[in-house]
């Protein structure tokens, strides 16, 4: 920061803001972390104690990684998440091309209607969906779970990336065009590098909840080789016994993929590599 | 090769006329410039020209060909763009290949025809720089070049100068009459400075609200002006107009007279004003003198002059060169 400019007064109150509010957000993480490397009894005597000597134990790891087909739960998510976030950013980013680049009649309606989703749970039509997967035969498929996320994810991504897409540059597609590119290649090699922080932030907005998602899984796809990881962390919560340890162990595990994939999209957030194409 | 005609072409946005019916006719090497008002539909017809728009009605030949309906790349034209519009992923000699690469020519025919004209406009030592490693003027001058090695019958330029600096601009004008002269190709171009029009064009295209107000040379639009759009806009400082009652003539409804076609006396003149303003140039003084009804009227005097603001003189108009406008506008010829 500019040292005439600096004020100390200010800046202090603005780190304590962001300190505070990091420990609020790591904190349900932390004591999840801790509470996974102790003992049952060590769990319920002092939740929030560091695991110490008398109380460290990997029992959750090894009951985790004992019962189960735990690789199998990690797998699933992982293509489910992959899969659907392609689909969302290829699909989305297509009809906000289409929608900022082309004029046709209705472009208003089409991006209204592309948008309206934004506004109904994709939830209340569990029901019709069960039917639609179960008349096409795709119940306990990751195929369905893929359709259902995709689906869920494009009206944001198509509504965010669609204003994006309206910043491109028209010289940029023009110059594109009298070169003999064609809409496809202006598309892939101009416009999709451009927008590439948007479609970073897209992916991380849309990642978190499919990855996390308990709902479709357990009722579109609940059988044991299709099962995510959050479906299957749930055997370890009983109606009467829960078995605390294995399921924090679950869970911290489950942190490690997102964590990945986060830092791989943050890191396009930040890139800016518009300069130069214009101005 | 590289003739351009317009036939009556329209284009409309919606309930909106953008141009209206504009015809031309450009001949092989010509270098014509259309100029306007920001809004009076330069750059769209430019646009069309390249295939960038459709045209609502009419229709568009190159080399006595109609293209309406030939895609931008095959019409045999290039176009360089008022924010450069490089390839930010591409380095510079790829920037400018990529049209023939499209076209799939022979490697070493591109190679030669990018060395040709990175040659012309000195850009060898950057060819392996990208677009973000380059200066504006730099950035500029390689999107010419890559609109010089397509080879194209038509250039076309959409207000190619507007992102530079002064004397940046200066220089890249002359890079443009210089290729011109070389490359003795059609050249289009579109701007909104009068500067640029006047010192390159043959011929230059004055539009305004979609419709061609006069073409001819810079100066024929300067010495002879069809209507009071085309005489206000063509010099700087603009022409004076002054409603003919103030001299109580009858033969017209608006006496029009340029700034530097007007000089200034303390002791008697057609008009009387006060002083309300001075600009000095240096080479010009620019004064600006309040005439009450008559309104301001502005004065471009040679050399250093001085004058207190708020004196009262006089201004004397030079009779051959006042021009007569009827009350739509239109120049009265003098017989």
């Amino acid at each position: 920061m500019n040292m005439a400019r600096q004020n100390w007064s200010n800046t202090f109150a603005a780190h304590a803001a962001l300190i505070t509010y990091t420990l609020i957000a790591l904190f349900p993480v932390f004591v999840i972390l801790i509470n996974s490397f102790k003992t049952r009894k060590a769990i319920f005597r002092e939740p929030l104690a560091l695991p110490g000597a008398d109380s460290f134990s990997t029992i959750g790891y090894e009951t985790v990684l004992k019962q189960g087909d735990f690789f199998l739960y990690f797998q699933n998510s992982l293509i489910v998440t992959v899969v659907s976030l392609f689909l969302v950013l290829l699909f989305g980013a297509m009809a906000a091309f289409a929608l900022a680049e082309y004029r046709f009649k209705g472009n208003m309606l089409m991006g209204l209607y592309l948008a309206l989703g934004i506004m109904i749970p994709i939830r209340i039509g569990t029901v019709a969906i069960l039917q639609l997967m179960v008349a096409s035969g795709l119940v306990n498929t990751l195929t369905a779970l893929i359709l259902v996320y995709t689906a869920q994810g494009l009206p944001l991504a198509v509504f965010i990336l669609s204003e994006f897409m309206k910043q491109v540059s028209d010289d940029l597609k023009d110059a594109g065009r009298i070169d003999g590119l064609s809409e496809y290649r202006i598309f892939f090699v101009l416009v999709l590098p451009l927008v590439r922080p948007a479609m970073a932030t897209v992916a991380v907005f849309n990642m978190i909840p499919i990855w996390n998602d308990l709902w479709f899984p357990l009722i579109l796809a609940p059988a044991e080789e299709t099962k995510t990881l959050t479906l299957g962390s749930q055997v370890f919560i009983g109606q009467f016994v829960t078995d605390w340890n294995a399921v924090l162990s679950a869970l911290s595990m489950a942190i490690l993929p997102v964590l990945v994939l986060y830092v791989i999209f943050s890191r396009q957030l930040i890139r800016g590599i518009t300069s130069g194409a214009v101005k | 090769m590289g003739s351009l005609r317009l036939k009556n072409i329209h284009k409309s946005f919606g309930s909106v006329d953008v141009i209206k019916d504009v015809s031309l006719e450009v001949s092989d090497g010509e270098f014509i410039i259309f100029v306007g008002p920001s809004g009076c539909g330069k750059s769209t017809l430019l646009r069309i020209v390249a295939g960038l728009e459709d045209a609502t009605s009419g229709t568009i030949e190159i080399d006595d060909k109609v293209v309406n309906a030939i895609p931008p790349s095959q019409r045999g034209i290039a176009m360089v763009f008022q924010s450069y519009a490089l390839y930010p992923h591409l380095t510079v000699r790829d920037n400018m290949s990529l049209g023939l690469k499209q076209a799939k020519r022979p490697a070493d025919e591109i190679r030669e025809s990018v060395d040709m004209a990175s040659n012309m406009l000195s850009l060898n030592e950057y060819l392996d720089r990208r677009p973000s490693e380059l200066s504006g003027g730099q950035r500029q001058r390689v999107a010419i070049g890559r609109a010089i090695v397509r080879q194209p019958e038509l250039f076309l330029f959409d207000e190619p100068l507007s992102n530079l600096d002064a004397a940046l601009r200066v220089n890249t004008r002359l890079e443009i009459a210089r290729l011109h002269r070389e490359l003795n190709a059609t050249m289009i171009y579109v701007t909104h400075d009068q500067t640029e029009a006047m010192t390159l064009a043959d011929r230059i295209v004055v539009l305004h609200d979609g419709r061609v107000e006069q073409v001819g040379s810079p100066m024929e639009l300067y010495n002879k002006p069809d209507n009071k759009f085309v005489a206000g806009f063509i010099g700087s400082p603009q022409m004076n107009f002054i409603d003919a009652t103030e001299f109580g003539r009858k033969d017209a409804k608006t006496i029009g007279i340029r700034p530097e076609h007007i000089t200034v006396s303390r002791e008697s003149g057609d008009l009387k004003g006060n002083v309300s303003h001075i600009e000095h140039l240096g080479a010009d003084t620019n004064l600006f003198l309040d005439c009450g009804s008559a309104g301001l009227i502005s004065v471009r005097l040679q050399g250093e002059q001085d004058f207190e603001i708020g004196s009262s003189v006089y201004a004397i108009f030079d009779a051959d060169r006042t021009y007569r406008f009827d009350e739509n506008g239109q120049t009265i010829v003098n017989v």
